[in-house]
C-alpha cells in the first residue's frame, strides 16, 4: 500500500512524527554531498535520542550527532571530517565515552550498501567479497564467513540492515514524495528501500508535472516517502549540484571549533540550539557566503523528448 | 634544482604507476592530484572511477576537495550510486586502486582505525570509507602515506585494508581472488611488492637508504638496482598546482 498522498510538512513537524528515541537513522547516504544537516540539526534541537547511526561517509553530520549525546551506536564505513580528517567528538566517544559510550560497528562502503541493499530486497542477508582479511570482518558480528553451496568459494555474509528512518536530502520533489535528485547517490536508492519511513528535505517542491517530464531522474518515489520538507540550503555545507558547492571553510572551522569539549558545545549553541530553525542558520550565514557557493558556470543537461 | 615539495614528488610518483587507459579508482587528497596528473601528461585515456558514484574521463572542471565537489560531477560521463561503481570493482574491471593510511606495514596491510598513543591507549580514526573494497578488489594496489617510523610499522594495529599478508597465499586463503599491494609511496621513496613484502625500490632525490631505514619500522629490503625517484618536472609542477592551487593538500 502506498503511504498519504499530501506529504509537505515543516521540517520540525516531519522530524518529530518519524524520529522516535531507540531509532536507527540512516543518513549522509550520498557520501560527502547531499548530506541532510538540516534534518540531523532539528533532531539535535528536539533532543531525540538514543539512536543509532547508518552511514557510509557520514562527514561530520553524525560527529555533531555523537557530540550532542543522542548517538549510542554507529553502524558506518567512515566518521569524521572530510576536510581535515579526525572527528573530534567522535573520538571523546569512542575513546573515553563522552559524552556517552558509543558503540560502533564498522564497514565498508561496499558492504554498508550492500547490507542496505538486501534489507530492501526483504532478505535477511547480502553476499560479499570486502572486507574479507580484514579486521572488520573478525570484529563486526554482522560479517560472517561461509562456503558458497554452489561454487565452494569463502564469500562473506553481511547481515541485512533496515532502519526505521532514512533522512535524504534531494534537489527537488513533488508533495506525493517522488524525488530527483542529480549527481552521485551513494546509498541513497538502498537506504530509502530499506528503511521503515522516509523522511526528505529538498531545496524545492515542484509540481508534479515536472517530476513526470523527466521520470528517469526520479531516485526515490513517493511511495517509499512519509514527509517532504522544503528546506533552502538544507545541505549546507555540504555540496548539492545543481544549487550550491561544497563549504569547505565551515568544515575547516568547525574542526578547529570541536578539538575541545567547551568548544564543540558551543559549537552546537551557536549553529544549531541557539537557532530556531534553518531559516535563522540560512540568514546566519549571510548573503555574501551563500552567493559564493552558488553555481557560477551553468551547465544545464541537454532537454530530451520524452513524447510520442 | 626544482623546488617542490614532498608531497608533489609523491604526487608524480604515483601518477607515473598509472598506465594510458587505465581504469582507476580514485582516492582524494593526493591520489586525486595523481590521477589529474597522468590524465593530463602521459595516460589521457584513463578512466576514473569515485566511489561516491562518478566516472570521468576528464579531470574535474575546477580544483575540488571532495569527490562530491560540483566540478567533479559536471562533465562526467556517469554519476550513479555507489553499488554501481563498487560493482565494477568486484566484477574486475578496475586496474589500479589508491589508499592512503595511518599505519602500513611491510606486507601492504594498512590500517585507518586506530592510531597507537605512546600511552598504551589509541586515537579512534574514521574507519575504512571504501578502502577496504579497493583493497580487496582492485586489480592493483597504490598505498601513499608520508614516511614515519611510527607510520610504517613491523605490524599495523588493526587491518583496515588488507594487503599480501604474512605469507604466501594468504590472500587466497581470506577469499581474495584478485589484487594485492603494488607500490607503497613515501615522503622518502618508493617501494615494490615483488614477492608479497616491501622493498625499497627508490628513494627520493637527497634522501640516502640509511635514512628511509632510520624512519622504517621493519627491517629494510632494497630491491636489486636501487635507483632514485625522478624529479617533478616544471610541468608536472605546473599541473599540480594548477589542481591544488591554494596547496590544501600539497604544501
Amino acid at each position: 500500500m502506498a503511504k498519504a498522498r499530501h506529504k509537505v510538512k515543516s521540517l520540525s513537524q516531519a522530524v518529530g512524527e518519524l524520529v522516535r528515541p531507540g531509532d536507527s537513522v540512516a543518513l549522509s547516504a550520498a557520501l560527502e554531498g547531499c548530506i541532510p544537516y538540516a534534518a540531523a540539526h532539528e533532531i539535535i534541537r528536539q533532543g531525540i535520542g538514543p539512536l543509532t547511526l547508518v552511514a557510509p561517509i557520514s562527514n561530520i553530520s553524525i560527529d555533531q550527532m555523537i557530540g550532542a549525546g543522542l548517538a549510542e551506536r554507529v553502524i558506518a564505513a567512515w566518521v569524521g571530517n572530510v576536510s581535515t580528517g579526525i572527528g573530534y567528538n567522535y573520538r571523546r566517544a569512542v575513546e573515553q565515552g563522552l559524552p556517552r559510550p558509543l558503540e560502533v560497528l564498522d564497514h565498508s562502503n561496499f558492504s554498508i550498501t550492500l547490507a542496505l541493499e538486501a534489507g530492501g530486497r526483504g532478505l535477511p542477508m547480502a553476499v560479499g567479497r570486502s572486507p574479507m582479511g580484514s579486521d572488520m570482518a573478525l570484529n563486526n558480528p554482522q560479517f560472517k564467513s561461509f562456503s558458497c553451496p554452489h561454487s565452494g568459494q569463502k564469500l562473506l555474509a553481511i547481515q541485512a540492515l533496515n532502519p526505521d528512518v532514512a533522512l535524504l536530502h534531494v534537489q527537488r520533489a513533488d508533495a506525493q514524495g517522488n524525488c530527483q535528485a542529480w549527481g552521485a547517490s551513494g546509498f541513497a536508492r538502498q537506504a530509502a528501500m530499506a528503511s521503515r519511513r522516509v523522511l526528505i528535505t529538498c531545496e524545492e517542491v515542484v509540481d508534479s508535472e515536472v517530476i513526470r517530464r523527466d521520470p528517469d531522474r526520479t531516485l526515490v518515489p513517493g511511495l517509499l516517502v512519509d514527509a517532504v520538507c522544503e528546506v533552502p540550503w538544507g545541505a549546507h555545507p555540504a555540496p548539492v549540484q545543481g544549487y550550491y558547492d561544497l563549504d569547505n571553510q565551515f568544515y575547516l572551522d568547525y574542526a578547529a571549533a570541536t578539538r575541545e569539549p567547551a568548544g564543540a558545545r558551543a559549537w552546537q549553541t551557536e549553529w544549531v540550539d541557539g537557532l530556531e530553525g534553518r531559516e535563522a542558520y540560512v540568514a546566519k550565514l549571510g548573503g555574501e557566503r551563500l552567493r559564493s557557493l552558488m553555481v557560477s558556470h551553468s551547465r544545464p543537461s541537454a532537454p530530451l523528448e520524452y513524447g510520442w | 634544482m626544482t623546488d617542490y615539495t614532498p608531497a608533489e614528488i609523491m604526487v608524480t610518483a604515483a601518477a607515473r604507476q598509472i598506465r594510458d587507459g587505465e581504469v582507476v579508482f580514485v582516492g582524494m587528497r593526493l591520489p586525486l592530484l595523481a590521477f589529474m596528473l597522468a590524465k593530463e601528461t602521459h595516460a589521457p585515456h584513463a578512466l576514473g572511477l569515485f566511489e561516491n558514484g562518478v566516472l570521468r574521463d576528464q579531470p574535474a572542471t575546477a580544483p575540488i576537495i571532495t569527490m562530491g565537489d560540483a566540478p567533479n560531477q559536471c562533465g562526467a560521463l556517469k554519476v550513479c550510486g555507489l553499488d554501481e561503481v563498487m560493482s565494477l570493482l568486484s566484477g574486475g574491471r578496475v586496474d589500479l586502486g589508491f589508499i592512503g593510511g595511518a599505519q602500513v606495514d611491510q606486507w601492504g596491510n594498512v590500517n585507518t582505525h586506530l592510531a597507537p598513543k605512546p600511552d598504551g591507549r589509541a586515537v579512534r580514526l574514521p574507519g575504512s570509507g571504501g578502502g577496504a573494497d579497493i583493497a580487496c578488489l582492485a586489480g592493483r594496489l597504490l598505498i601513499i602515506m608520508n614516511h614515519e617510523r611510527r607510520r610504517l610499522v613491523p605490524q599495523v594495529d588493526y587491518v583496515t585494508s588488507p594487503g599480501w599478508g604474512p605469507h604466501p597465499g594468504w590472500r587466497e586463503e581470506q577469499g581474495l581472488t584478485r589484487g594485492g599491494p603494488a607500490a607503497l609511496i613515501t615522503s622518502l621513496g618508493v617501494f615494490s611488492f615483488p614477492r608479497g613484502r616491501a622493498e625499497l625500490s627508490s628513494v627520493h632525490p637527497g634522501v640516502n637508504p640509511e635514512q628511509v631505514a632510520r624512519e622504517t619500522g621493519w627491517e629494510l629490503t632494497q630491491a636489486p638496482g636501487l635507483g632514485t625517484t625522478p624529479e617533478p618536472t616544471d610541468r608536472e609542477l605546473a599541473i599540480i598546482r594548477r589542481f591544488d592551487p591554494n596547496r590544501f593538500w600539497t604544501a
